[in-house]
């Protein structure tokens, strides 16, 4: 058996930089375990720009943002196994991972970081009728077959949803020739970024469509099109406004999941609305000693916060090593009114730094007025012109407030419109 | 191509046919139009071995299905085939449907079906507590089970094929000609000449019987739909739990797989098109409304997927097993409808005993009964994992991250005997692309995998054979 101080699982945006920030907090054992081939995780396929804007002030793409990481890893002695994937972690943090070189290795961890990301909700989960041919897949996996292997997956394409990778998809598809008839969203706004609406779509006059969904595929073997229609208000296809649109191939871009299989076996408390880890102000699950960040504790639409969440959490696994994670009583975390889950989910009142709360709405809103409150006590209240679920929000409390609200009380966001 | 005996039709009954067909002294072929075995009937059906008392008494569906649930086990047994004997519930909502159950059990005892009893409503609900309060009692039938269809027939191929048998895949047969006493099959892989046909054909086995002037097989393609919903559902239901038959049409059934999932379905829509295997909204609001009647609590937000099978169902409402009035050689299993599945193993004992008798044949003198296990590192020990990667590196690399499986599994449902040579071949092999994601993840691995030990380029691979390819050129 292996021991180190800090096991990272997944070499991803998250895991490196948690183990970045738990190695300049002084951690000297730690180790990154990475199921892919290379550090990077899905950045690595993400050719376009658009990344690192807020972080570093400039436009990267995904590699790029990935390759400051990774040269950074490689310039300290934390140790990397890729290709690596781990199987289990046991209720007293032993790692068992397994890869083609050292077959299987049990590691002892002081502390965990959990940095799996997350994967794409496929076709069964929607269960659209008609056929089971080849051409339908989720626009991650498109992307891979364009970006990695060098092949096109279709020539004629129609999306199912307007998440982030969906839009991006749309375009890349267009720039590589095939033609991306529309769009179609389920929902009457769309899921991804405004800029990637704009710049992906409205730049390649692809038609949005709202308030739309995929009923039915058609074609034996390739799929040779799909039927669309539009939804009422509960999201039910309306009879008659069905439309056949000839297509090779369909992309689903309908959501992402966090990959909470390795939590779920070790016990971990999930939340049952981001399908990640309960957490603490520096991303502690319910499981001591086991840390969480990136997109396996809640999706994210910019890498540049993934960053940051995952150096809180390689700082609270470096505090937690050294035995200096302060604890003095808890309070609680609640959305309300519109807003659909808080990240995190517990604060402690020890905590030495301003906490952000991270939230979803889940409509879009206009001028919103956002309050925080804990009892009868207004925390902090802003006035915002829109809110959509298609973009993470947060607010910031301050420290000392924090430190004077009572032991298990509840912090509460909610929103009002004007 | 010239053998002794060809089967038309891969499924799980041409399979185990040519499995039998494979100890005995003959040249046997088995020959299918698609990429892969178990890619009709067989690949959607209910996955269950019935009790064997729903059949008219003295028919063969009564015969056969007693017999082949008997000889399930074994042949599960020896093939290495996951099977099991969790028997199955007839629920009665009602006194009238309790008359139902009597009927059932005093017709099972007819046909000669083991252990068979009727239960009350208590004992059903100790048994199954996620069944529906408003139950009024079951037949129970302790011989019943599951098994994996397409699993089944992988391993009859691949045990056939051991023993000499041939697996023509992609051969397509067009038309068959008599010339000097033998077939000659117009195919699509070029003429193949046999002695003897053995037609099962599944849902074309009237088109197949019409190609020698045989047009006494009527059969209608009745379509059903399922869906499979997530391990984490498999806990609602450890029997198969049936409906008894109403006004409203026959129920469907809420029943665990081996692989610790829950199957909901089927429904029942005679369809003109045999190749339609849509699946439709009402169809699945159909599954979902019938099965909650038996499991209140079902929830297909928890469906990993949906499909649709077709059924082959004979006019005559029984199966068709025997030499063709136009042709002595030609040897009919048509109609093979349920309980086609639990009456397989029983349906190529016959077979087999049909041609010893007719053709004179002598068993082999070596022969392997069993099919060895496929290594399956999910279900392995530490130790055993560890002994597995020390003989072969590519057992420690993992592909599919929602099944656990490894590429030396993928590597070896490739070179199997009749291997899988597509990315549904190797999913139904070892379930790489079958969990949570649906290969969202592993699909490109597979792909890029098979292209390997193929040989071919990436874009030559495909989902399931013909055209069905999963990428077109390479990009600029």
């Amino acid at each position: 058996m292996l021991n180190y101080d800090l096991v990272v699982v997944g070499g991803g945006p998250a895991g490196m930089a948690a183990a970045l920030q738990a190695h300049e907090e002084g951690i000297e054992k730690i180790i990154i375990l990475e199921r892919a081939d290379t550090l990077g995780g899905i950045l690595e396929q993400c050719i376009h720009t658009g990344f690192g804007l807020h972080y570093f002030g400039e436009e990267l793409s995904g590699p790029e943002y990935a390759g400051r990481f990774i040269e950074q890893v490689y310039n300290t002695d934390i140790d990397v196994k890729v290709d690596t994937m781990v199987l289990d972690i046991s209720a007293d943090n032993v790692v068992t991972a397994v890869n083609n070189f050292d077959g299987l290795l049990t590691i002892q961890a002081k502390a965990i970081v959990l940095a799996m990301g997350c994967r794409e909700r496929p076709r069964g989960a929607l269960s659209i009728a008609g056929s089971r041919a080849a051409g339908i897949m989720t626009a991650g996996t498109a992307q891979k077959y364009v970006n990695m292997d060098g092949y096109m997956p279709g020539k004629t394409v129609v999306i199912l949803g307007s998440g982030d990778i969906g839009l991006i998809m749309a375009r890349r598809m267009t720039l590589e020739g095939a033609k991306v008839k529309a769009v179609c969203e389920l929902m009457p706004y769309s899921g991804g970024l405004t800029r990637n609406i704009v710049q992906c779509l409205e730049d390649f006059g692809i038609p949005l469509r709202l308030s739309c969904t995929v009923v039915a595929t058609h074609g034996k073997e390739r799929l040779e099109g799909v039927t669309v229609a539009n939804v009422d208000e509960h999201l039910k296809p309306i009879p008659g406004t069905e439309e056949y649109i000839p297509c090779d191939t369909l992309m689903l871009s309908v959501g992402l999941i966090p990959e909470n299989e390795l939590s779920k076996n070790a016990g971990i408390t999930l939340d049952p609305v981001t399908n990640g880890p309960v957490v603490d102000e520096y991303r502690e699950t319910t499981h001591k000693g086991v840390f969480a960040c990136g997109n396996v504790l809640q999706v994210h639409d910019l890498v540049d916060f993934v960053t940051e969440e995952s150096k809180l959490a390689g700082s609270g696994a470096a505090k937690f090593i050294k035995g200096e994670k302060a604890e003095d009583g808890v309070v609680h975390t609640k959305g309300e009114n519109g807003v659909r889950y808080i990240v995190p989910q517990n604060i402690s009142r020890a905590t030495d730094k301003d906490v952000k709360l991270y939230f979803r709405v889940g409509r879009v809103l206009e001028n919103v007025t956002l309050t925080v409150t804990c009892g009868d006590e207004v925390l902090l209240s802003k006035k915002k012109r829109k809110m959509t679920p298609g973009e993470m929000e947060y607010v910031t409390l301050k420290a000392e407030v924090v430190k004077q609200l009572p032991v298990d009380s509840t912090i509460v966001v909610s929103t009002k419109e004007a | 191509m010239k053998y002794d005996v060809v089967v038309i039709g891969a499924g799980v009954v041409g399979a185990l046919i040519t499995r039998e067909l494979s100890k005995l002294n003959v040249r046997v072929a088995m020959a299918d139009k698609f990429n892969d075995v178990a890619m009709g009937t067989t690949k959607a059906n209910s996955a269950i071995v019935h009790g064997g008392f729903d059949a008219a008494n003295g028919t063969l569906k009564a015969k056969l299905n007693v017999r082949g649930t008997e000889l399930m086990p074994q042949i599960c047994k020896a093939l290495s085939v996951p099977y099991r004997n969790n028997g199955s519930l007839v629920l009665a909502f009602s006194e009238k449907e309790m008359e139902h159950v009597h009927t059932l059990y005093a017709r099972g005892v007819k046909n000669g079906v083991p252990r068979l009893s009727v239960v009350d409503k208590e004992t059903v609900l100790k048994m199954e507590p996620h069944v529906s309060e408003e139950v009024v009692g079951a037949l129970l039938s302790e011989s019943a089970g599951i098994v994996c269809p397409y699993e089944l027939t992988i391993a009859a191929a691949e045990n056939a094929v051991t023993n000499g048998a041939e697996f023509l895949r992609n051969c397509e047969v067009q038309a068959i000609r008599e010339e000097n006493g033998e077939f000659v099959l117009e195919t699509s892989l070029g003429e193949i000449t046999a002695q003897y046909v053995v037609n099962a054909a599944g849902i074309h086995s009237d088109d197949i019987a019409r190609m020698i002037g045989d047009d006494s097989i009527s059969l209608v393609a009745r379509k059903g739909e399922y869906y499979l919903l997530d391990k984490s559902f498999g806990y609602m239901a450890d029997h198969t739990i049936f409906q008894c038959p109403n006004e409203m049409g026959k129920g469907v059934l809420v029943t665990p797989t081996v692989d610790g999932n829950l199957l909901i379905g089927p429904s029942a829509l005679d369809v003109d098109d045999k190749e339609d295997v849509d699946t439709t909204p009402e169809g699945l609001e159909f599954i979902v409304e019938k099965a909650k009647k038996s499991v209140p609590t079902l929830n297909v937000r928890g469906a990993i997927t949906s499909f649709a099978g077709m059924r082959a169902h004979p006019v005559t409402d029984d199966f068709i097993i025997a030499f063709s009035e136009k042709n002595d050689r030609f040897l009919n299993v048509a109609g093979i409808e349920s309980p086609g599945l639990s009456a397989a193993p029983a349906i190529a004992e016959m077979v087999a005993g049909m041609f010893k008798e007719k053709a004179e044949l002598t068993e082999k003198s070596e022969y392997t009964e069993t099919r060895e296990a496929p290594v399956r590192f999910r279900h392995m020990t530490k130790s055993e994992r560890e002994a597995l990667i020390a003989k072969n590196k590519a057992y420690g690399r993992i592909i599919c991250r929602c099944e656990t499986i490894t590429e030396g599994e993928i590597v070896d449902a490739i070179h199997a005997p009749a291997g899988a040579r597509d990315v549904d071949g190797v999913k139904r092999r070892t379930r790489a692309g079958m969990g949570r994601c649906q290969g969202g993840f592993c699909g490109s691995k597979v792909v890029e995998i098979l292209a390997r030990e193929l040989n071919v380029p990436m874009n030559e691979i495909t989902k399931f054979g013909g055209e069905s390819k999963i990428l077109f050129e390479k990009t600029k």
